[in-house]
């Protein structure tokens, strides 16, 4: 360590030396930094903050960080400052919270971007992320092949094989094994189905995603026919992709805005019903395609109309207007806050206005049910200590409240839930609220009696 | 000092991971919850993070020995510079500790650690019937530790006092590491009471460690009430005919006409647009005490003007009623992006003289102030609106708000009802404080902390410092028997 007489000739040093700030493209806006007045309201909310109890931890402490960059007080390369903006979850649970509206996650997207920009990143890592970010995120489809080889995997009788061997443990590929939930039905692919009730009152377009579509395909035909229940006529427009959430949590700003300006396209061609998301993740990102896009001219004003027309299931279908469930479910269960729903889309009473609609149903809420659980993305995987404890914590209180069934409504969460509920040996399901409605209306078969037929469409050629 | 031996030795204590001394690490302590240009921001020396009280008396001890400065803090959300470190002190991070140790619900308290949130102690208990009573408006984030050091109040303070009221017993770190517990004073106990002295002392007598405190068991029944006046006289008034029929509300809040202009879009809580001001009032009690307080309150307004009276009818409507007033300050940013307030305290008989004073010095500044406080205890909360970008906002605000104080204190007033002096009004205590009371405070000082370690530079203004401290003293004995020293 180097000798410092005192912090008057640390300042001096630090003055003397070359800060390097925010530059080139995406930058933190100034004008939305300006806003924090640092009151310290969002400490509690922060999830970071709340297990390691330092500043440094806390939205408060990150956005003078990142002032202190702007302002040429501190280097962007200085690890402290690389440290803690990938620290975060970016559950933006201390924007819902916030007194002078900062928009924070904009700002930490932005730092990253600025963090990817001008870091000088070793060739291996460089590899690394191409291969783990834009091979299965880039096209869909690469996603397809990968889960039909999952799938096949976990028929085989490979997967236990190897869990036994210890094989996994040692590739260090145990927690990616774990999180993955056995993937039961066929990929949904966009354009080949829909829901088409007699009684149709509007239209709804389903936003497929990429895991959603995928290892939770079930979850998505159990939202189409919840949609077709409410009078939806439901399709899933064709060409669309991956919403990009993961590359803007990760600052890869320019691949998602690639895939941004496909799913613009891919949902203009359409019309103009709602865009329903089932990952709330998801949602959070494609209703800030408006911000993501605000320099492009072409795609500036059509994003801002896409975003306007997203919504998540439980925002379109969660109000008083709700088709009453028939079907009994005499279980107990409890919610985890997705915080993308919760914090970030500010979505907390329509979800369980669809929970406490099914006949039956015991909803027991959980403590801290709107903390981040820990998956953020793909944090669980990156940053596995922090998560850890936060799944703890979150399994914890599950258990506390008795409940056989745990309801989410974001593939993330549902994985993250799943891997924490095993290692503490808790017995409780995790299920998408999708699921539990669709249940509730009679699932597939009652979509197969009842006035609406389930669709196969052949696919566009 | 040898900076390098001393947080070596600091890592033995706290560990690796419980020791911040990079200058990366410490810019995040150079801040608490204090409007900028008000209170000046200072790195520390390195930031701690024990999590027992044996780590904060050994941290302490070792800071003795060194000659280090030692600044408590718990979730920095102060408003008056308490907790940035001054002259290259060691801050001394209680969020840690944050266990509720034990609580009592025959006794009703709880033995709680300064880093437990307030809201989050009344949370945990409420469903055995009770609350920790004070309530700041930072409840969500402040810790109880900070409450025992700025002695917070809140809106309920009215009817159930504030933090020092709520005490039963602190264990401190005193500036040489000794731990000690101090029982606050019951009926019949003599001597000094030093539970008192202690809670409010803005962390420069000691370092709360534990904290034994009163809860308050829940009220039966709860009605809240919004009254609305043409004039901010007539809701003044109100207020004096209030507390002077003998009724004692849980909270009586006043806002006026641009703080429910800012609020009303905002959160839609019901209140009257055309009003020049409400006051929101909470009665709590039994339902029958309740009823009576009530139908006496809904009287009383009708009779100083009231232009309109309403009470909540669900719990929903209620907390909607308080969402208004709680999150006003939240809801400033639709007039303004910054804001500074003050919270003098005046007699309630002169609120109407003092808010007509602050309408003067509004104008004068050609400053928008809007007033949302509590009114029945007379604390008021001038929110100076601005926007600091703007060249010369910061300095007219400043400006202004010396002229507040000026005021509120020739009003027979005090300068701040719960936010604290710090380092922010530590210039202001001359205006309220003789020269003799000054120095027995530095006297109480010394006497716990002779080295002047703990917080230096805190509340006494400059030159009631420790080291003057004996020749002032000497000096105001001598004007007040007539002797002219040398």
């Amino acid at each position: 360590m180097a000798i410092q007489t005192s912090p008057f000739d640390q300042l001096v040093k630090e003055a003397s030396r070359n800060m390097r700030g925010f530059s080139g493209k995406d930058t933190p806006d100034d004008t939305l930094l300006q806003d924090c007045v640092h009151c310290g309201m969002c400490l509690p909310t922060c999830p970071t903050y709340r297990l390691t109890g330092n500043e440094a931890s806390s939205p408060r402490g990150r956005l003078w960080m990142m002032k202190a960059v702007a302002d040429g007080r501190m280097d962007l390369l200085d690890p402290a400052f690389d440290e803690q903006m990938y620290q975060c979850l970016n559950c933006r649970a201390c924007e819902a919270v916030c007194p002078s509206g900062v928009q924070y996650g904009p700002l930490v997207e932005a730092s990253r971007a600025q963090l990817e920009q001008h870091r000088p990143r070793p060739r291996w890592q460089r590899v690394a992320r191409s291969v783990g970010m834009r091979l299965p995120f880039d096209d869909i489809r690469r996603m397809r092949a990968l889960t039909g080889g999952l799938r096949l995997y976990q028929r085989s009788g490979l997967s236990a094989v190897l869990q036994r061997t210890g094989v996994l443990k040692r590739l260090g590929l145990e927690t990616l094994e774990a999180m993955v939930p056995p993937v039961r039905e066929r990929p949904l692919v966009s354009g080949r189905e829909s829901w088409q009730p007699e009684d149709a009152t509007a239209t709804a377009h389903l936003f497929n995603g990429c895991v959603m579509s995928t290892v939770f395909s079930g979850v998505n035909r159990a939202a189409g026919r919840v949609l077709a229940h409410n009078g939806y006529a439901t399709d899933v427009p064709a060409t669309q992709q991956c919403c990009g959430a993961l590359y803007v949590h990760a600052g890869m700003m320019d691949e998602a805005r690639r895939l941004a300006r496909i799913n613009i396209d891919a949902f203009e061609r359409d019309g103009n019903g709602a865009i329903v998301v089932t990952a709330a993740g998801c949602g959070a990102a494609l209703k800030e395609y408006d911000h993501l896009l605000a320099d492009d001219a072409d795609y500036r004003d059509r994003a801002s109309s896409f975003a306007e027309r997203v919504v998540d299931l439980t925002e379109l279908v969660g109000t008083d207007r709700l088709v009453q469930p028939t079907v009994s479910a005499s279980q107990q269960v409890t919610y985890q806050e997705p915080c993308h729903l919760a914090h970030a889309q500010r979505i907390t009473q329509q979800p369980r206005t669809m929970l406490g609609s099914v006949p039956g149903l015991e909803l027991t809420e959980m403590r801290e049910s709107s903390l981040c659980c820990g998956s953020a993305g793909i944090y669980n995987i990156i940053r596995r200590e922090m998560a850890d404890d936060l799944g703890d914590r979150k399994a914890q209180h599950i258990k506390d409240t008795g409940a056989g069934v745990v309801v989410t409504a974001n593939p993330g969460c549902a994985m993250q839930l799943r891997t924490s509920l095993n290692r503490n040996n808790i017995n409780a399901e995790v299920r998408h609220i999708a699921e539990i409605l669709d249940d509730a209306y009679g699932g597939e078969r009652a979509a197969r009696d009842g006035t609406w037929a389930f669709q196969r469409a052949t696919p566009p050629t | 000092m040898d900076r390098d031996a001393f947080l070596a030795e600091l890592k033995t204590i706290c560990g690796d991971r419980g020791v911040l001394h990079q200058a990366a690490d410490l810019l995040v302590y150079e801040y608490d919850g204090s409007v900028d240009g008000a209170v000046d921001t200072e790195r520390p020396l390195a930031a701690v993070l024990p999590t027992s009280t044996e780590q904060v008396s050994a941290v302490v001890r070792l800071a003795y020995r060194y000659g280090a400065p030692v600044v408590a803090r718990g979730a920095g959300t102060g408003l008056s510079g308490g907790a940035v470190a001054r002259g290259g002190g060691v801050i001394i991070a209680l969020t840690r500790m944050d266990r509720t140790l034990r609580v009592d619900p025959v006794n009703r308290t709880a033995l709680v650690e300064p880093g437990v949130i307030n809201l989050e102690l009344s949370q945990s208990v409420g469903p055995q019937g009770m609350f920790f009573a004070p309530d700041p408006s930072s409840q969500k984030a402040c810790t109880i530790g900070g409450n025992v050091a700025e002695n917070s109040g809140g809106p309920h303070c009215l009817k159930y006092g504030v933090t020092t009221n709520h005490i039963l017993g602190l264990e401190v770190v005193l500036p040489d590491g000794t731990v000690t517990w101090i029982d606050a004073h019951g009926p019949g106990v003599g001597g000094l009471d030093l539970v008192a002295i202690l809670v409010g002392s803005e962390g420069m007598l000691g370092i709360v460690t534990k904290i034994l405190v009163r809860l308050m068991p829940s009220p039966e029944s709860v009605h809240v009430h919004l009254a609305a006046f043409g004039t901010m006289d007539d809701a003044a008034v109100c207020v004096t005919n209030v507390i002077g029929a003998g009724i004692l509300p849980a909270s009586l809040e006043m806002m006026d006409q641009l703080t429910i202009k800012a609020v009303e879009p905002a959160y839609h809580a019901g209140y009257p647009m055309d009003a020049a001001a409400v006051l929101l009032v909470e009665v709590d009690g039994t339902g029958a005490e309740v009823d009576e307080m009530s139908a006496q309150i809904e009287r009383i307004a009708g009779e100083s003007g009231a232009t309109s009276f309403r009470s909540a009818q669900s719990a929903a409507e209620q907390e909607l009623l308080w969402k208004g007033r709680k999150m006003a300050l939240a809801a400033m940013g639709r007039l303004a992006p910054n804001y500074y307030l003050h919270d003098t305290v005046v007699p309630r008989t002169r609120l109407t003289e003092t808010l007509r004073a602050v309408n003067d010095i509004s104008q004068e500044f050609r400053l928008d102030i809007a007033n949302v406080f509590h009114a029945g205890d007379g604390n008021l909360h001038p929110l100076m609106l601005f926007d600091r970008r703007k060249s010369g906002d910061v300095e007219r605000i400043l400006e202004a708000s010396h002229e507040l104080i000026k005021t509120c204190v020739s009003m027979g007033g005090t300068l701040s009802g719960e936010h604290g002096i710090g380092s922010e009004k530590q210039g202001y205590m001359e205006l309220i404080y003789t020269g003799e009371d000054l120095a027995a405070m530095a006297g109480i000082k010394l006497a716990f902390d002779p080295r002047e370690r703990m917080n230096p530079e805190k509340v006494l203004p400059k030159g009631y410092m420790c080291g003057e401290v004996r020749a002032l003293h000497n000096q105001a004995m001598a004007q007040k028997h007539g002797i002219h020293p040398m």
